[in-house]
Order: structure tokens, then C-alpha cells, then sequence
């Protein structure tokens, strides 16, 4: 097992985030978790990557407890919500890749680059691209460490359908072919359906956990989460 | 001593720790700029001022009470922010004025207090004695070295603070250590712009710089050039002209920053253009 979560809550000033959740990640696991906005998915990220510490349970990477050591970072790659960057910040492609690489081999950024099909563009500035340019750009990045899970946090928001398709490719083949886990945030059903080989449905509670096809053919199951979907949006509104 | 011996004398101290603080300067200042963080030196150097009136007022040599304070009250400043959650700018703010409010006070406790005690830390003094050169290179070249290590970890941090923590950079002993060598490249400064005109030296060299490049390093290399270009002819002008050492410095890199602002929208430099075709 990869990742293994156990008992995992968290508390927001007496409101809870996310309430005992128990799941696991194996090797080569496609995992995509679903869930309405506000269900936990940002939450459950922020722990696993280190950047929230206030929770309850445990979270081992790799068999080891991440309170214990941050060195499983360096096996992680992590592709944030949206892209934050600002037009005018002055580095290129590959001082974006260079910066998060462990070592200070250019030929691991080139090869990174490749892989997300953006090779040509490696000396133009970051602030110059598109939006999915700069997620395909943060892919490469969180590749540049060969990393042996990748977490990626609703990646395609707002993001065009050319690119996205390109961005699920990318992401199967990374899966499929250099055998790297991949979790995913997302809340398009169909997308997970797409290229999902694992479904988490979370709505701070952890409500499914098992294969995609289980869970897309269980007419009960998607009933389900519909009407706790629905429940968070009027809950918002 | 007569004016033109002092400046003939001068000139080779002052030109030899103007260009090693002009390099600093353009370094620490890139990566304040970047976090939009550029009244940040300003700001040191205000809580500086208090920290040299405290030196005054309790008789010890002003500059490195100023270095403490200015150190001590920017990484308590920004605890603060962390735990509150407080602007930058807000902060910014509350450092300079304290510093200076409190730097007032205690100039004003000072018995036998004349102007001239400050006149240097406040404008800058075109005289640097051979100790101080020394002192100026040895510090440069420490913070440098320091900076050379360290910038990718900076770079990262500065660029996505999320995305640095979760890759394991510690986010925020960067932060500090930037605050730290800012604090004490303000103190070297202050020497040759004063407190009031060393924000210059952070910030105009960079954002002149950051009309042409397109890379970090190309940034970095046309900032410090800049930077130097800016000190060097500041100083001589100012020799010549009989006219203030440190305005020289500054309104030089202003002319910088003013001819590039012309340049870019004359459309005769583009963005990625200039370094591009030099590639």
C-alpha cells in the first residue's frame, strides 16, 4: 500500500471537515475522489501533503507516518486547484521545473517535459501560457522528482475541453505506462467514469470506496450521491 | 580638509562598496519585488533609524543595534502576521512608522544631540573609510555566497508558497532567513543611500530589469547590472556636480527605469525580445 489513511477527521472551529475516514491507495490505483464542493477534498489533500497538521488519525505514505518525517514529499507530485501564477513573474518553463528538482539534472526536466508534450515550449515565459499549458507545466513539475504517486486537486477547472482531453491522456499514460498511482479531486462524474480505476466518494464522511465500474453501475450508489450532493448545495445557498 | 581632497580620496572606496552593495541590493530586492514585498527595505530601514537612535541614546556604536533591531522586530512583525493573518502591507506599515515614532523619541532624549549624529544614517555618507570597505565587501560577498545556495529553495518559495511546502521546502525558515539577510543588506546600505533613499536600490533596478527578461536569471543579471551601472555614475556625477551622493544613485536609477518604461512602449524592445535574440 502506498498510501494508507486510517480514522482520518478534522475539525474547523467545532465544524467538522471530514469525519473518520478509513481508505487506502495502492500501486497503480487511479483514484478519483468525488465529491460537491465543500465535501472535504481540499481538506483530505492539505493533510495528506502536509500543509494542514491539526487532524485526528494517522496518514502513512509509504508505511511510515507523515508526522514523523516529510521525506515522502519527495516522492509526491502535486498538481494544484488552479494554477496561481502571476503573469509577470520572470522564469521560464524550465526554471519553474528547475526550481522543484531535487537534483541538478537538465536532462530529468527535459524528459518531464516530454511527457506532457510541452518540450518546444521550455524557454518561454511561464506567465506567457494558457491556463491548461500551465497545468500540463505543473504536471511536468511534479514529475521532475520521479515521483511515485501523484495528487492532483480538481486540475481542469477552467480549463478547455481540447485540454482537457489532453490532460486525461496524459495522466493514463502516466498511470498505465510509468506505473505511477495518481489521486484526483474532481466533481465531473463522467471525467472519473473516463479514466478512473478507483472511485472515493467523500462528503466528509467517506461513503464508497472501491472500483469505478462498482460504483457507475450501482444505481443506488449514484442515487445516493446525488441527493448528498444536492444537500451541500442547498446547504451553500 | 578641503572638498576636492576628501572626494579625490574618496572615490575608489566609495565606487568599490557602491558596486558590491548595488550588487546586493538588486539580489535581496529581486526576490522582495517578487513578493510584492518592495516598501519591505523601506521599512527595515525605518525600524533601523530606531535602532541607530537607540545606539545613541545609550552611548553604543549605532549600526549594529540598528542590524538587531531592525532583524528582531521584522521577524517578530511577521510571526505576528503569520498567527493574525495580517496584510503585508499592513505590515510594512507598522514597522516603519514604529520605527521611526520610536527613533524620534529617543533622538530627542539624546543630551547634546546635533544633526549631524544622524545626517549619515538618514542620507548617506559619501566618505567609507578603508575598515568599513572591508567590512561591506566581506558582508556582500557572505550574503551573496548565502543567496547562491539558497536561491532555488527562495525561488520556489516565492513563486507558490503552497507548492514549495508541499514538496517539503520550509516555506517559512526561508522567509526567514530572507527578512534576516535584507536586514542586514539595509544596514551595509544605509552607509552609502540612508535610510531614506534605500528602497531605491531594492526596487528600481528590478522592475527596470523585469521589462526586458523573461527568465529569473536574465532578471537577475540586467537587475544587477543596473544596479551598478546606477551607483557607479551616481557617484561620479555627484563628484562632479558637487550634488548628493545617494540622489545621484537614486534619480540615475530612476532615469533607468524612466528611459526603459520609453524604450518598452515605443514598442523598440519587446518583453522576451531583447535576451531572445541574444540567445
Amino acid at each position: 500500500m502506498i498510501v494508507d489513511i486510517q480514522k482520518l477527521s478534522v475539525d474547523y472551529s467545532g465544524i467538522k471537515a471530514l469525519d473518520d475516514i478509513s481508505f487506502g491507495i495502492a500501486e497503480g490505483d487511479f483514484l478519483g475522489i468525488i465529491g460537491p464542493n465543500g465535501a472535504g477534498k481540499s481538506t483530505l489533500f492539505r493533510c495528506m501533503l502536509g500543509l494542514h497538521t491539526q487532524y485526528d488519525g494517522t496518514i502513512k505514505f509509504f508505511d511510515q507516518d507523515i508526522r514523523d518525517s516529510k521525506k515522502y514529499l519527495s516522492q509526491v507530485g502535486y498538481v494544484p486547484q488552479k494554477p496561481v501564477v502571476d503573469r509577470n513573474f520572470p522564469a521560464t518553463i524550465r526554471e519553474v521545473l528547475s526550481m522543484s528538482q531535487n537534483s541538478n539534472d537538465p536532462k530529468k526536466v527535459d524528459e518531464a517535459l516530454q511527457k506532457v508534450w510541452m518540450h518546444e515550449l521550455a524557454d518561454r515565459r511561464i506567465g506567457d501560457l494558457s491556463v491548461g499549458q500551465q497545468q500540463r507545466v505543473f504536471i511536468a513539475k511534479a514529475l521532475v522528482n520521479s515521483p511515485k504517486i501523484l495528487v492532483l486537486d480538481e486540475p481542469v477547472t477552467g480549463i478547455d475541453m481540447y485540454n482537457q482531453d489532453l490532460f486525461f491522456q496524459i495522466l493514463g499514460e502516466l498511470n498505465t505506462k510509468e506505473k505511477i498511482s495518481i489521486i484526483w479531486a474532481s466533481h465531473d462524474l463522467d471525467a472519473v467514469e473516463r479514466v478512473a480505476n478507483k472511485v472515493a466518494c467523500l462528503n466528509k464522511t467517506l461513503f464508497f470506496h472501491g472500483v469505478s465500474k462498482e460504483f457507475f453501475s450501482d444505481d443506488e450508489m449514484l442515487k445516493k450521491y446525488s441527493e448528498t450532493s444536492m444537500q451541500m448545495h442547498m446547504h451553500h445557498h | 580638509m578641503t572638498f576636492e581632497a576628501v572626494a579625490y580620496e574618496s572615490i575608489p572606496h566609495a565606487l568599490i562598496s557602491g558596486i558590491a552593495i548595488s550588487l546586493l541590493c538588486s539580489a535581496v530586492g529581486l526576490f522582495l519585488v517578487l513578493r510584492k514585498f518592495s516598501l519591505f527595505g523601506d521599512a527595515l530601514a525605518h525600524s533601523a533609524f530606531g535602532g541607530v537612535a537607540f545606539g545613541l541614546f545609550i552611548g553604543i556604536y549605532p549600526l549594529w543595534i540598528a542590524c538587531a533591531v531592525a532583524i528582531l522586530s521584522a521577524l517578530g512583525l511577521s510571526k505576528i502576521r503569520q498567527k493574525f493573518d495580517i496584510s503585508g502591507d499592513a505590515i510594512v506599515a507598522i514597522l516603519l512608522s514604529t520605527g521611526l515614532g520610536a527613533g524620534i523619541i529617543l533622538v530627542g532624549l539624546v543630551e547634546d544631540f546635533e544633526f549631524h549624529d544622524i545626517e549619515e544614517f538618514l542620507f548617506g555618507s559619501a566618505i567609507v573609510d578603508t575598515q568599513n570597505v572591508v567590512s561591506i565587501l566581506a558582508m556582500s560577498v557572505a550574503i551573496l555566497t548565502i543567496l547562491f545556495f539558497t536561491y532555488k529553495k527562495l525561488l520556489y518559495s516565492t513563486f507558490s508558497e503552497e507548492q514549495a511546502k508541499a514538496s517539503g521546502i520550509p516555506v517559512d525558515k526561508m522567509s526567514y532567513l530572507l527578512i534576516t539577510i535584507a536586514g542586514v543588506t539595509v544596514i551595509i546600505s544605509m552607509q552609502l543611500v540612508g535610510v531614506l533613499l534605500i528602497s531605491a536600490l531594492f526596487v528600481l533596478p528590478n522592475v527596470s530589469a523585469m521589462l526586458y527578461a523573461r527568465s529569473f536569471k536574465q532578471t537577475m543579471i540586467l537587475s544587477m547590472s543596473f544596479a551598478v551601472f546606477a551607483t557607479v555614475f551616481g557617484i561620479i556625477i555627484s563628484y562632479q556636480l558637487d550634488i548628493s551622493q545617494a540622489g545621484s544613485i537614486v534619480v540615475v536609477a530612476a532615469a533607468i527605469f524612466i528611459g526603459s518604461l520609453i524604450v518598452k512602449s515605443a514598442g523598440l524592445v519587446k518583453t522576451t525580445g531583447i535576451m531572445a535574440k541574444a540567445r
